[in-house]
């Protein structure tokens, strides 16, 4: 698909066949702040059970697309699509009542700051509590026994007390814990996790990945998790979107993108990855020269053109989506295999 | 919780013991007291006779220790001036003094805690503007000039208040809504900055996560954080109600103990000085205590301190 929001020539031709079994559907997701366009055109979707990964740099839209997909962008931001589908109800023009009752029942979000997402003065297990409530009704008696339930699946010791414990009390991996736990209050069939271990230790890191692993294959939940890093991406990914200034450049099943990247931003990004036995001594690891642009409304052509070593005067056209067949779509001038 | 609250205890001990000190000590420097009751055309002797009848010959520590002994059960002595003991003096007036600024405090909660929510919902728009102009209004009308306006219009023009005296619950109505208006504006103005930034947190934007009523949000999840120095601001405002009421009791003719603070200091009535400054800090220490203990409710972080 084009960068240009009005290029209906491209989108039409180029547009995926819906997928019936798709439990998220974005295409064209438009999100601006005043001047600056935030996501351009975003298009992917998540199927039922399916680990699906936002990667890119910081500032490339991931997390704007996410919390455009929930609803909670700040005031003063554009949201817009030509599709924003989640089980069967459209997004776009769901009343606020309708959308604030599927957050935290159907779809559920974790955040990147597990410090600061619980709220400091109420203890865990009425933060978790109030969630099944508002959602399931029924007495806070059930909710809480169905908290420490939660709490126990997500690998707290002592769940018992953790529910009478304050925010404060925990640590860093055990309060995402507790997010994660919370979440899954309501058997959501959704959960967007926006970088949730990059607070976090890179042992901490590892177990809370694990675990969401293990609650996908259990519960059958589809996972948006949204990084930057590439060595999750290729552990828990089964299918990938790589963003980069508001778009999606590259997506497709993990495997293909990471044997064969066929964006010039993609393969910078698996450059700068050090791979053990690949990298040699003394030589210097990948890098993308320059920042994510900010990128204003209206902006035509490749929004990477300005950092790629591949960028030719046609680069400031509308882009071609290519497609490298099994699903696997980017969006560049250079035809399927010019990297081979 | 308990060790909490101990801890604030034994400070706000500590402080009272200092504050009596001081309030011992300031009596003391400002003149021979012995003098000044005698009176300027007193004699040597009739001085050394007052000052022996009051115990004033005896060491200072000596006087220190039995006052502090006496102010400890409640005995003040007696009012040079009034012929009556103090303590029944200062109890007399409580009650009015207590009526007014808890109503000044409770109308003032009432106006500047919905408009600071308000304003914070809907910031940078017209209303908040509004909130704000009303806040930075209240802030600089003086109180007695608001008192005899309100005196002229709800009392005089309308006839729907009485506008002195302590007869009825209405007596209160004005000079509560003029002691109100001195706490308005700072309050309102913290509640909003305060759910602003509460409002732009990171367990708000859980909390929408969760799909939470918007009255949960800001109600329930925002209000709480943002209260805190709500509570502490509001409990120093009630001690400046209950102390600083001077103006507004001399306005409404409400013969409280702000009004015998000002009657006392103008006679030279250092026992009714004395006591009434010392009640006054003894109320501000327990309102702050109050507040610290409300807060560490209100925020558990506090209490772990």
């Amino acid at each position: 698909m084009a960068s240009d929001r009005g290029a209906p020539q491209a989108r039409s031709v180029n547009r995926p066949p819906p997928e019936a079994k798709s439990l998220l559907e974005i295409e064209g997701l438009r999100v601006t702040f005043g001047q600056t366009a935030a996501v351009r055109g975003a298009s992917f979707s998540v199927a039922r059970g399916e680990t699906h990964c936002v990667v890119g740099e910081s500032g490339c839209g991931k997390s704007v697309t996410a919390l455009a997909v929930m609803d909670l962008l700040v005031q003063g931001a554009q949201r817009s699509a030509d599709r924003l589908q989640f089980g069967g109800e459209d997004l776009l023009t769901l009343p606020a009542k309708r959308m604030a009752a599927l957050r935290g029942d159907r779809m559920a979000m974790i955040f990147q700051e597990p410090m600061t997402s619980l709220n400091p003065a109420y203890t865990i297990g009425s933060q978790m509590a109030e969630v099944f409530t508002r959602h399931r009704g029924g007495g806070r008696a059930a909710a809480l026994e169905r908290a420490a339930g939660l709490l126990g699946r997500v690998g707290i010791t002592a769940p018992g007390m953790r529910l009478g414990q304050f925010p404060h009390q925990l640590s860093g991996g055990l309060r995402q814990r507790v997010m994660i736990a919370m979440a899954l209050m309501c058997d959501p069939e959704l959960l967007i996790a926006d970088e949730p271990t990059t607070a976090l230790d890179v042992t901490v890191q590892a177990q809370i990945l694990r675990l969401l692993a293990e609650l996908q294959r259990d519960l059958g939940l589809a996972i948006l998790l949204i990084t930057h890093d590439l060595g999750i991406v290729a552990r828990i990914a089964d299918k990938v979107s790589v963003m980069y200034a508001g778009e999606v450049v590259e997506s497709g099943a993990t495997a293909p993108i990471f044997a064969a990247p066929s964006h010039p931003y993609t393969r910078g990004l698996l450059r700068c990855v050090p791979v053990p036995g690949k990298v040699k001594r003394d030589e210097l690891l990948g890098s993308i020269p320059g920042v994510v642009p900010r990128i204003p409304p209206g902006f035509v052509g490749c929004g990477f053109r300005d950092r790629c070593e591949h960028a030719v005067a046609g680069c400031a056209a509308p882009v071609p989506r290519q497609n490298a067949g099994g699903g696997h779509e980017y969006l560049c001038r250079l035809a399927p295999g010019w990297a081979a | 919780m308990l060790k909490f609250a101990l801890r604030r205890l034994v400070l706000a001990l500590l402080v009272a013991l200092t504050v009596m000190t001081l309030s011992f000590a300031l009596t003391r420097v400002s003149g021979d007291l012995a003098i000044s009751i005698a009176g300027a055309s007193a004699t040597e002797q009739d001085v050394a006779l007052i000052r022996h009848a009051y115990g004033l010959d005896r060491p200072l520590a000596v006087q220190f220790l039995d006052w502090v002994g006496r102010a400890a059960v409640g005995d003040f002595g007696e009012s040079y001036f009034f012929k009556a003991r103090v303590s029944d003096l200062i109890l007399e007036r409580m009650p009015i003094t207590l009526t007014l600024g808890l109503t000044g405090l409770a109308i003032a909660l009432v106006v500047s805690i919905p408009l600071g929510v308000l304003a914070a919902v809907r910031e940078n728009s017209w209303i908040d503007r509004l909130v704000q102009l009303f806040a930075m209004i209240g802030q600089a009308m003086p109180s007695f000039w608001l008192g005899l306006i309100l005196m002229i219009t709800l009392g005089l023009n309308l006839g729907w208040l009485p506008i002195s005296g302590t007869g009825s619950w209405q007596h209160y109505v004005m000079p509560g809504i003029v002691l109100a208006f001195s706490a308005i504006p700072a309050l309102t103005r913290l509640t909003r900055s305060g759910m602003i930034q509460a409002l732009g947190s990171d367990y708000i934007r859980t909390a929408r996560a969760k799909g939470l009523s918007r009255l949960s949000i800001l109600g329930k999840h925002a209000l709480r954080n943002a209260a805190i120095p709500v509570v502490s601001i509001a409990a120093v405002q009630l001690g400046f109600m209950l102390g600083g009421s001077i103006v507004i009791e001399t306005v409404f003719a409400l013969h409280g103990v702000g009004f015998l603070a000002w009657e006392s200091i103008s006679k030279n009535d250092f026992p009714v000085v004395q006591a009434v400054v010392l009640v006054l800090a003894l109320i501000y220490i327990a309102l702050t205590m109050a507040a610290d203990l409300l807060n560490g409710l209100l925020d558990p972080r506090l209490r772990a301190q």
